[in-house]
């Protein structure tokens, strides 16, 4: 398709346009957490991001529960869909369908009904913000299950699982062994989305009054503005960088597995 | 095929099944820490008798060495000063959970964290979340019990009054011109500047708000609708913010005018200078807060301390010091045990107080929730 | 037998998703224990009208406007040579921002357009303009403005396979045989992106629908929308015993997500056939 000199400008002003939409309130957020009350500019925000204790213990079990997640993620995901294409393959559309599921019902819907659950949780582990990483599961499970699935289907699993067995390996040194090395890109995939949700969730924590990253952001946000913004803005530049490497992971695996063909 | 439908019906059936129950009751587990060395069983103390006198009262709070609260902000009502002090002054640690929690947020904490050793101590509810939810609280006497005026107590005292205040209108005297009554607010110099602490169909001081407007323009606790056409005018004008006011907003200048308790208002000034609390003399509106114990409290002798500590003379000064006006205050200004100066600096009210009972409550609740959402959006 | 290695999986679930879904949804239909329809007519009462007509409101404008600029930058794009930097670039932030929502979003637009907001101050410096007015942005306009920031690149993610999906060869094919660049858009390649655009943008549309995060930090008085009345059931002080609407109005959200989703679903078909 030519590209006029006119289609060229208006494609240029409308992409600038975008741009400045997108990209503003990062700037402001930048810059409104470096604001000192005389119009200079103070670090002083992002300096509490390490001082002030609320804070630092928020982003620490907010870290913490993102570990959490993605182990429960991946030790309730793989070996299920491994054995799905292995031996259950008519189970394929069941299991695709229930981790699509969460997509449907909102997260505030599962934390309005979960109280029951929850005071079994609460009875059987014991009270702790760390018992959220049960519910988080659930809530990446659609986003994960994508990722780990498009990686299943770029190896033949079940080829690869038949010479495994073959040669004598048990079915956990099949999935641990043979199957998981291969869907490598694939993991990181489903573990990086997951811990960008879980740094994010605000919904499920503020309405059980556990006090993760997002709700001390937003407690704070009534008394230190600044903090909240800079804190906001950290959390975003932290999801943005997992996400670019993710993307530079999955590159990587393609290109490689272009050049040996 | 016929495997996998025993599967998924067995499935459904354990989700229904499971859907039903609840986790058994922890029968008070942690009631271990309320043993002590006393002897006493602290959970059903009803006095400081019942512990052997205030010193073994100590001494028990002491040995179970914390104390949870829930929903108290520092800046309330002199909060922050309370809890040092007691903290200080009796070596116990003072956890304070959810400083910006409704009323309703610490019953349901209590609920959730039934028998565990996070679950709050002690309440401090606005009007109708107490009145619903006595059944919850244990009864307790403390020494200052007979001070307190009838009309500001159970008589078994499972709830007390402890502090209250006025509603007013607190403004930045160097932004806004002088307020000398609720009119003034819907004049032109107040675009963009009135804010009302919190939504009234959720939040106790906004509500009282709500009446404060209505017994203003002919209303009265029974019939609330001038208050919201109030608030309907105030909005249609461009005035009303739709922000919840702190101590950030007003220092920032985003929120000048500010509706709210008294003592509140007055912890404004605080950060302002020029800061001015106003109470419209054809509409006082007063409100208590009720103090209860948890009667799973984890720390059955530390909160009754912590309740003894609060209807002391240093505990109802502190509170004075907030701008609040305690519950005691009468009695002690009678035997000169109140600070005067704070007494006298607080600010001029007269008029008939209004204090809504809990059924006109429960009406005008009930009416504005079915209005508000119309009126102002 | 095999279908018993799903059970760990299945039993999961079920816990941790499929009860608390059926707890709403019987919870729904009772009052104190004991069945009852009171909480369902108060769905149609004024308020949850009014909030449920907000959301719908919000849901469909953010849905629509997503999809329209979305669809535009995917085509910027899709002109752009498949490796150059500029459309991996464009790929990776969006889907970034498509996540970037709840309290992070709140704060980034209160930095921007709040009463002290680096737009508001520039704008009332050097224009005299103010852009904050009576506070706007903690209401349902607000909402909408803030919405389409993750709306327009969830957008971007879901349709661009689509438009890339529409073949250079089938260009050609009509050009060679007569058709003018009108005719080929309107006969061919818009007919094969509509179930897609629609699929997307009714995609959009429940996205925004059970959004909650964003709304509960940036609104903190009224309940315009029927997720803010959950909220409001559920913390209110002053009008009590509300948990039984919040279940009423989380069976009225699941309804509304899933006709919606169902119709994404036969959409999404519809598409597939095509991009194959």
């Amino acid at each position: 398709m030519r590209q006029t000199v006119l289609g060229r400008t208006v494609r240029g002003i409308v992409l600038v346009l975008f741009g400045l939409f997108f990209f503003f309130p990062l700037y402001a957020m930048l810059d409104f957490s470096t604001r000192d009350f005389q119009g200079g500019r103070t670090g002083e925000a992002w300096s509490q991001l390490l001082q002030d204790p609320t804070l630092t213990s928020a982003i620490i079990a907010s870290l913490v529960l993102a570990l959490l997640t993605v182990v429960g993620m991946l030790v309730l995901l793989v070996p299920t869909m491994v054995w799905v294409r292995l031996r259950v393959p008519k189970a394929k559309r069941l299991v695709e369908f229930l981790c699509l599921l969460p997509l449907t019902i909102p997260a505030l819907v599962i934390v309005v009904g979960m109280r029951n659950v929850y005071s079994w949780v609460g009875y059987l582990v014991g009270d702790s913000i760390y018992t959220l990483a049960f519910v988080y599961v659930v809530l990446v499970l659609p986003f994960a299950y994508r990722a780990i699935d498009n990686s299943l289907s770029t190896i033949d699993v079940v080829t690869l699982s038949e010479a495994a067995r073959s040669l004598g390996a048990g079915w956990g040194t099949v999935i641990t062994r043979v199957v998981v090395p291969n869907i490598g890109p694939g993991l990181l995939s489903a573990a990086f989305v997951s811990v960008a949700l879980v740094l994010g969730e605000y919904t499920i924590a503020s309405l059980t009054n556990y006090e993760n990253l997002q709700v001390v952001i937003a407690l704070l946000g009534k008394s230190e503005a600044r903090t909240s913004v800079a804190a906001s803005l950290a959390t975003l530049m932290f999801a943005m960088v997992l996400l670019l490497l993710l993307s530079y992971v999955g590159r990587g695996r393609s290109v490689r597995e272009g050049k040996s063909q | 095929m016929r495997r996998k439908s025993v599967v998924q019906a067995s499935v459904a059936v354990a989700a229904l099944l499971l859907t039903a129950c609840a986790a058994p009751e922890d029968d008070n587990g942690s009631g271990d820490s309320g043993d002590g060395g006393s002897g006493t069983d602290a959970a059903t103390a009803t006095s400081a008798e019942d512990f052997g006198g205030m010193d073994a009262l100590i001494e028990a709070a002491q040995e179970e060495g914390e104390l949870n609260v829930i929903a108290l902000p520092p800046d309330w009502a002199n909060y922050g000063e309370i809890i040092e002090t007691f903290a200080e002054k009796y070596d116990i640690q003072v956890n304070s959970a959810q400083p910006d929690g409704a009323s309703q947020d610490e019953i349901n904490a209590a609920q959730q964290l039934e028998g565990t050793d996070r679950a709050p101590d002690v309440f401090d509810l606005g009007q109708s979340v107490a009145l619903a939810n006595t059944d919850m609280f244990a009864p307790y006497k403390v020494e200052t019990f007979e001070e307190i005026p009838e009309e500001f107590k159970d008589p078994d005292g499972a709830w007390v009054n402890d502090y209250g205040g006025y509603m007013s209108v607190g403004y930045d005297s160097a932004e806004v011109p002088e307020v000398t009554s609720l009119d003034d607010l819907l004049g032109a110099d107040f675009k963009g500047k009135v804010a009302l602490n919190g939504d009234p169909t959720t939040a106790g001081a906004a509500f009282s708000g709500v009446v404060m407007a209505a017994v203003a323009n002919g209303g009265s606790a029974d019939d609330v609708a001038p208050g919201l056409e109030y608030f309907q005018e105030l909005n249609d004008a461009g005035n009303f913010l739709p922000v919840d006011p702190t101590p950030a907003t007003v220092e920032s200048g985003q929120t000048p005018v500010v509706i709210d308790w008294d003592y509140l208002n007055a912890s404004l000034a605080e950060n302002v200078s020029g800061w001015e609390v106003f109470v419209p003399e054809e509409a006082v509106i007063a409100g208590y807060y009720f103090q209860a114990i948890n009667a799973d409290a984890p720390h059955p002798a530390a909160a009754r301390l912590w309740q003894e500590f609060l209807y002391s003379d240093e505990g109802q000064n502190l509170w004075l010091k907030g701008g609040a006006r305690p519950v005691r205050g009468e009695a002690m200004a009678e035997a000169g045990t109140i600070d005067q100066e704070l007494y006298d600096a607080l600010p001029e009210v007269s008029g008939e107080p209004v204090i809504p009972t809990n059924e006109q409550t429960e009406t005008a609740a009930a009416y504005l929730s079915e209005n508000w959402a119309k009126a102002v959006g | 037998m095999p279908s018993l290695g799903l059970l760990p999986f299945l039993g999961y679930l079920t816990v941790f998703l499929i009860v608390p879904t059926i707890t709403v949804i019987v919870g729904a239909f009772q009052v104190d224990g004991r069945f009852s329809l009171v909480n369902i007519k108060t769905l149609f009462g004024s308020t949850a009208m009014h909030a449920l007509s907000n959301s719908m409101l919000l849901s469909a404008a953010t849905a629509v406007i997503g999809a329209v600029l979305g669809a535009l930058l995917c085509y910027l794009v899709v002109n752009a040579p498949p490796t150059s930097l500029f459309r991996r670039a464009v790929l990776s932030i969006s889907g970034v921002l498509a996540q970037f929502g709840g309290v992070t979003l709140a704060f980034a637009f209160i930095a921007t357009l709040g009463f002290s907001g680096v737009l508001t101050e520039l704008l009332r410096s050097t224009l005299n303009v103010d852009v904050f007015g009576s506070g706007w942005l903690f209401g349902l306009p607000g909402l909408i403005l803030v919405y389409t920031y993750f709306q327009i690149p969830l957008m971007v993610i879901v349709f661009l396979p689509a438009l890339e999906g529409l073949k250079p060869q089938w260009r050609e094919a009509a050009l060679s045989i007569g058709a003018t660049p009108r005719q080929y858009w309107l006969q061919v390649a818009i007919p094969l992106l509509r179930p897609a655009f629609l699929g997307a943008t009714l995609l959009l549309f429940a996205n925004s629908f059970a959004a909650y995060a964003t709304a509960a930090a940036l609104v903190s008085q009224g309940q315009p929308i029927t997720v803010l009345l959950i909220r409001a059931a559920l913390t209110s002080e002053i009008v009590l015993g509300r948990a039984d609407l919040a279940f009423a109005l989380a069976l009225e959200m699941i309804v509304v997500v899933a006709v919606v989703m169902v119709a994404y679903a036969l959409l999404l078909r519809r598409t597939s056939r095509w991009l194959r």
